[in-house]
């Protein structure tokens, strides 16, 4: 590993988590012009993030260390993660140490150890967030898999950098199997970002939150660091699909300023446009209950797999 | 060709492709809807994408047949039918619930084993087929399997009646992708289909004169020959 | 140092172990003595079987050796073999032994019937390691009955009550039946080679029929002591009511030697393999996989979710062995070594964090009097080391980073993705459907462990003995420690693990060097052709880096900023009655309704009163477990009625009987007149 790649990783995961709040306040813009409202600047969450991590913390009465490390755990994978998926180049020094199926597991991870906070105040709001938040990753993890099988059947490898670079030396083509995986990748990444239809990021009504039930006793520097994990989450989801089925624009060669330039440009692009795509989404649909979340990630499931099967047809045939 | 567009061979069978797995995932949406009018919609979606896959093919084997069957479908099975069958659902007051006899996730679990075995039927006796034609017929016998999945898992005849013309887009799939299928086929299948909508037209306003419901569950409590249990 | 005398030794530390047992016997009038001589004599014997089997694997020089013993069948002998893959399972029986001898001399200090214990022990991992030492039907049969009766004596030894008597009852039943199809799979063996010897089964090609019957029976044999679906049944009965250490080595090691079994036949001794045998495990084992967990999801029993969530992991391995074959069976040989890593690997795996579990689920127990973790929660605060270990053992099985469940689990995923490679097409569709099957079982897996560490050790006590819990001793803690420690070693330089399951895997499938070679300390690298890698320092070191540098801005960030203590807030409606907190059962409460309808038709019935009354709301749920439903009870049911008509044919008359003889005397008469 030389000084160059170290420092381009560090830029790399300064980046994404730089522009993380920004994300999420654009989708946020947008979807309040949407419903004729001005909003608050795209900016907002910046702001919000410095003032909790102003704060004082409170911590209940009953919570073990597992309460305390989970904000730090969880922010130090989100920005891991974001080492491991290309955004602007796929020459990334880390990326090459894991891959699609780490990455799945990392955030698994994470997950697992917010469930667990949620659940070590001993409020019957933290259990029931981190009961269904579960529930959403068993329905969701097969449908991942499936999403992972999909690409690994096209380039031959679950190594990001890989996959990226794969999809780059071919021409642009419409194929079934691709759109298939990608509404796969689509339905997933909204249930796994907590976003409508399956979990509403504005809520604060009790009974239909689940990721604010588990980050319900979190205050101060803490819950700042969960809000900024989740949006880098969003960010990493964004930057995860065009990584694999959208890399035009990465900058391959790192010699070239303008190369790199133009890399960086695109990838602020495509999180814009997916930005407006998901608060277009989000305006247009309402939560599902509890009990069809199945059906909405049964039915990426099926998606995942009939791009796997696809797959195999053309693979035989030609 | 007709007219040819500046697209390469295997893009016109991608294109194919996709409209034929959009005519499955119609028919698999289907069973999720909850509520009839939604059911009616998805079926005319379905009847879209077949009269667009219709005309694809059309373009793709050259055939001027097609396109007739094209229109076909799309003035009947998108246009005439939804709207007959919408009607009938305000007439008789049917707008909320489709009345299941099997549960949501068991009947997803279902469609899902079917649409698997369907291929798993297909693609080893059609080894020397191309892609295309495979995957068409897998498609479309997923399609009829579903059809027939949703006329078992549903109690009211209006939903059996939706899922059997579902069926029929199957089958009307099969025979549009499969080069060389005479248009005699789709015609009978088309004409039958009328006949047992007009049948079933009957029959719901019977069943429903005479029980005040349309749950076919209720044909299990007639005595069809009585006298037998007085005798 | 390793010579001819390996072998010899080994044995000779086996007989040991059979004598310790009856050291127990003899010292029966002093039980403390008694305690601290068996558990330390099988300590250490363990821990020498151990040593030994590890040299022998990890010295490149050494040999397969053979030992034949004048006992047994007169005219045959007893043949003993060691080799790669009988030296990693005597290494995983003596690892894990030792931990859980020392760990029962602290546990067992209560025990007021020791003796119940103490004489079956040191037999039970005697007979354990003799199977894996076996080279002919004789002596595996009678190592594999001595580890069913070692074990079942000690089901019934933990309590005096029904239950376990019915668990140990069922255990027996289940255990006989599986000896039975083994005996059929060696019978039809040996009459086909004329020979009661492995060796000569190796060199023996069978016919396919033959074959794939023996292996049928091997599957049902060896499946029902390892926990196949729907043999599983008495496994989560009877595991948990063994005192705690012998569950860990009954979940850990013994379903374990169950797969050698099947190893040992399917790979070693029928020959080539055929397709359908790989589609047979993969089935069978992804089905398990699923079922396991679901099973696991619903119990409240803290011992028994960990039994069940064994099924879970002996399915993730059936699947690891069902691949290895299918591609085996293809010529596909460095996709079968990726296959079968990953299979030893997750044996491995298993191993650690199963028993680790278990010792540490022993501690809860005893610290708490129950088994019931609704009357558990807030033990983190209380038995922090606990905790901790548990804590460790909960990530590794949830198959998550940095630890070692991970690492068998992408090992599988990434045989899974080279099932494309397959050219038979039931196969290539299977690929996928399993391997959706393994996620979904991960992250149930997940969810289940969230549940069980959430109840227990988070959260306020539900009951004040929960309240009252102190953490155990240092002789219960150290096992834990040092299984808590190789699982995140393993997780972190899978090579560690990747030195001993190599020698196996070549002994197993010669032509399968290629696989995983490539990987080195930093990281695994399955196909050196596909790209894809795991580098578990790397992403740990990293992952540190950032953690501690979250924490150093946070620290500067807030300086001014300090940290109170409070009740909890919970949306402003804060109940102090621990009751209200979320329990076991309404954790589980979604997958029980979204999935546990399909398993066991599980429902929820919410009866509320009408509003004004004043009468509680009732919520009830009823379990009914189909398959018991379907199968056993049908199976219980014509037996007995089997014997209801034999006891009828037991108490006719005399005239009755001498009927029956003069007619069966006709129809052989007839018989022979029609056939002459």
């Amino acid at each position: 590993m030389t000084l160059f790649s170290l420092a381009l990783d560090v830029a790399h995961v300064g980046l994404t988590v730089a522009v993380a709040p920004l994300l999420t306040g654009w989708v946020r813009w947008v979807k309040a012009r949407l419903t004729l409202r001005r909003g608050p600047s795209p900016f907002q969450p910046y702001r919000d993030l410095r003032r909790l991590l102003r704060k004082d913390i409170v911590l209940a009465d009953s919570v073990s260390w597992v309460f305390i490390a989970t904000p730090f755990v969880l922010f130090a994978i989100m920005a891991l993660a974001a080492c491991l998926v290309p955004t602007f180049t796929p020459s990334l020094a880390l990326a090459p140490t894991s891959d699609l199926i780490t990455l799945v597991a990392l955030l698994g991870l994470a997950r697992f150890m917010l469930a667990l906070a949620g659940m070590d105040a001993g409020t019957s709001f933290g259990g029931l967030g981190s009961s269904r938040e579960m529930l959403i990753a068993t329905l969701a993890e097969p449908a991942m898999l499936m999403v992972v099988f999909s690409v690994a059947l096209m380039a031959h490898t679950t190594a990001l950098p890989n996959v990226a670079l794969f999809v780059l030396a071919h021409p642009p083509v419409f194929h079934i199997s691709l759109v298939l995986a990608l509404s796969a990748l689509v339905l997933v990444a909204l249930a796994e970002n907590a976003r409508i239809p399956i979990d509403n990021p504005t809520t604060h009504l009790e009974l239909t939150m689940v990721h604010e039930a588990m980050i319900l006793e979190y205050t101060g520097p803490h819950l700042a660091l969960i809000e900024a994990a989740a949006m880098i989450k969003l960010t990493l989801y964004v930057a995860l699909i065009a990584c694999l089925f959208a890399p035009w624009g990465m900058a391959t060669d790192l010699s070239d300023a303008r190369v790199v330039a133009l890399g960086i440009g695109t990838y602020l692009g495509k999180l814009a446009v997916a930005g407006t795509a998901l608060a277009v989404f989000e305006t247009g649909i309402a939560k599902m209950r509890v009990f069809r979340y199945p059906e909405f990630l049964g039915t990426a499931l099926l998606m995942g797999l009939l791009a796997i099967v696809f797959l195999y047809v053309n693979q035989v045939v030609s | 060709m007709i007219f040819a567009l500046p697209l390469e061979p295997a893009t016109l069978a991608d294109i194919a492709q996709a409209l034929s797995v959009g005519v499955m995932l119609c028919g698999f949406w289907m069973l999720l809807q909850r509520r009839l009018v939604n059911v009616v919609r998805t079926y005319a979606a379905q009847a879209f994408l077949l009269a667009l896959a219709a005309a694809w093919q059309a373009y793709v084997q050259d055939e001027r047949q097609l396109l007739t069957t094209a229109v076909i479908i799309l003035v009947a099975k998108a246009l005439i039918v939804p709207a007959v069958l919408n009607r009938i659902i305000v007439k008789l007051d049917l707008r909320r619930s489709v009345a299941t006899s099997v549960g949501f996730g068991r009947g997803l679990v279902g469609a899902m084993g079917l649409v698997g075995f369907s291929m798993l039927l297909v693609f080893p006796v059609t080894t020397t087929s191309g892609a295309l034609t495979r995957e068409t017929l897998a498609m479309a016998l997923s399609v009829v399997f579903l059809g027939f999945w949703m006329i078992i898992t549903r109690n009211r005849a209006i939903s059996q009646v939706i899922a059997l013309m579902a069926l029929e887009n199957g089958v009307l799939l099969a025979v549009v992708g499969v080069k060389g299928m005479p248009l005699v086929v789709e015609m009978i299948t088309a004409v039958l289909v009328l006949l047992t909508f007009m049948v079933f037209g009957i029959f719901f306003f019977h069943i429903r004169t005479r029980f005040d419901s349309l749950d076919v569950r209720n044909l299990e409590r007639v005595h069809i020959i009585p006298w037998l249990r007085s005798s | 140092m390793v010579g001819v005398p390996a072998l010899v030794a080994l044995t000779l530390l086996l007989a040991g172990l059979g004598g310790v047992g009856l050291v127990a016997i003899a010292l029966g009038r002093f039980p403390g003595v008694a305690r601290c001589a068996v558990y330390g004599l099988s300590a250490a014997l363990c821990a020498a079987m151990a040593g030994i089997a590890g040299v022998f694997l990890l010295d490149p020089a050494s040999d397969t050796q053979t030992l034949e013993l004048p006992f047994g069948i007169p005219t045959v002998g007893a043949h003993l073999r060691l080799d790669p893959l009988s030296a990693f399972f005597l290494m995983l029986i003596g690892g894990i032994g030792a931990l859980c001898s020392i760990y029962g001399e602290s546990y067992g200090r209560h025990d007021s019937e020791p003796l119940r214990i103490l004489p079956f022990y040191p037999v039970f991992l005697a007979g354990m390691g003799l199977v894996t030492l076996a080279d002919d039907v004789f002596v595996f049969l009678l190592a594999w009955e001595l580890m069913s009766l070692a074990s079942w004596l000690m089901v019934l030894g933990g309590k005096r009550d029904g239950i376990t008597l019915q668990a140990a009852y069922l255990y027996l039943l289940m255990a006989m039946g599986g000896t039975l199809a083994l005996v059929g799979a060696f019978a039809l063996m040996s009459s086909e080679s004329e020979s009661y010897v492995f060796s000569t089964f190796r060199a023996q090609t069978f016919p396919s029929l033959t074959a794939s019957a023996v292996i049928v029976l091997t599957v049902i044999g060896a499946g029902a002591k390892a926990g196949f679906v729907p043999l599983h049944v008495w496994l989560p009965r009877a595991h948990p009511v063994a005192p705690s250490h012998v569950s860990a080595l009954m979940s850990g090691v013994m379903t374990k030697i169950a797969l050698y079994g099947l190893i040992r036949v399917g790979f070693d001794l029928v020959g080539l393999p055929e397709g359908w045998w790989g589609g047979l495990l993969l089935v069978v084992g992804g089905v398990t996989a699923v079922a396991g967990l679901l099973y696991a999801m619903v119990q409240t029993d803290l011992k028994e979710t960990l039994a069940y969530s064994t099924i879970k992991n002996v399915g993730i391995i059936a699947i690891g062995l069902g691949l290895a074959l299918a591609f085996r069976a293809y010529g596909l040989h460095v996709l079968a070594g990726v296959a079968l890593i990953a299979a030893l690997f997750h044996i491995l795996n298993h191993a650690l964090f199963k028993s680790l579990l278990f010792l540490g689920a022993g501690a809860v127990v005893q610290a708490t009097g129950t088994r019931n973790i609704e009357q558990m929660g807030g033990l983190g605060r209380r038995m922090p080391a606990t905790a901790a270990f548990f804590f460790i053992g909960s990530v590794a099985i949830s198959a998550l980073p940095p630890f070692n469940g991970f690492v068998s689990e992408w090992l599988t995923f990434q045989a899974l993705l080279g099932g494309v490679a397959l050219p038979v097409w039931t196969l290539r569709l299977a690929t996928p459907v399993v391997a959706a099957l393994v996620a979904l079982s991960a992250a149930l897996a997940a969810m289940a462990f969230v549940r069980l560490y959430g109840v227990v050790f988070l959260g306020r006590p539900r009951d004040p003995a929960a309240a009252r819990a102190r953490d155990v001793g240092i002789g219960m803690l150290g096992p834990m420690a040092i299984l808590a420690g190789a699982c995140l070693v393993l997780g972190i330089v899978p090579l560690g693990g990747l030195v001993v399951l190599r020698p196996v895997m070549i002994e197993l499938l010669p032509r399968s060097g290629a696989a995983l070679a490539a990987s080195d300390v930093l990281t695994l690298v399955p196909l050196a052709a596909s790209g894809s890698a795991y580098s578990g320092v790397l992403l740990v070191g990293v992952l540190l880096v950032l953690g501690l540098g979250a924490l150093g801005v946070v620290r500067v960030l807030a300086g001014r900023a300090c940290v109170r203590r409070g009740p909890a807030w919970d949306c402003g409606f804060p109940s102090d009655d621990p009751s209200a907190q979320y329990s076991a059962a309404s954790f589980a409460q979604p997958v029980r309704r979204v999935l546990g309808g399909l398993v066991f038709g599980i429902r929820d019935v919410v009866t509320m009163p009408p509003p004004g009354s004043m009468r509680a709301a009732v919520h009830k749920v009823t379990l009914d477990d189909r398959l018991w439903k379907g199968l056993y009870a049908r199976l219980g049911w014509g037996v007995h009625r089997l014997a209801v008509e034999a006891d009828r044919a037991r108490q006719m008359t005399i005239r009755h009987y001498l009927m029956i003889m003069f007619g069966l005397t006709l129809a052989l008469l007839f018989l022979v007149a029609v056939t002459a």
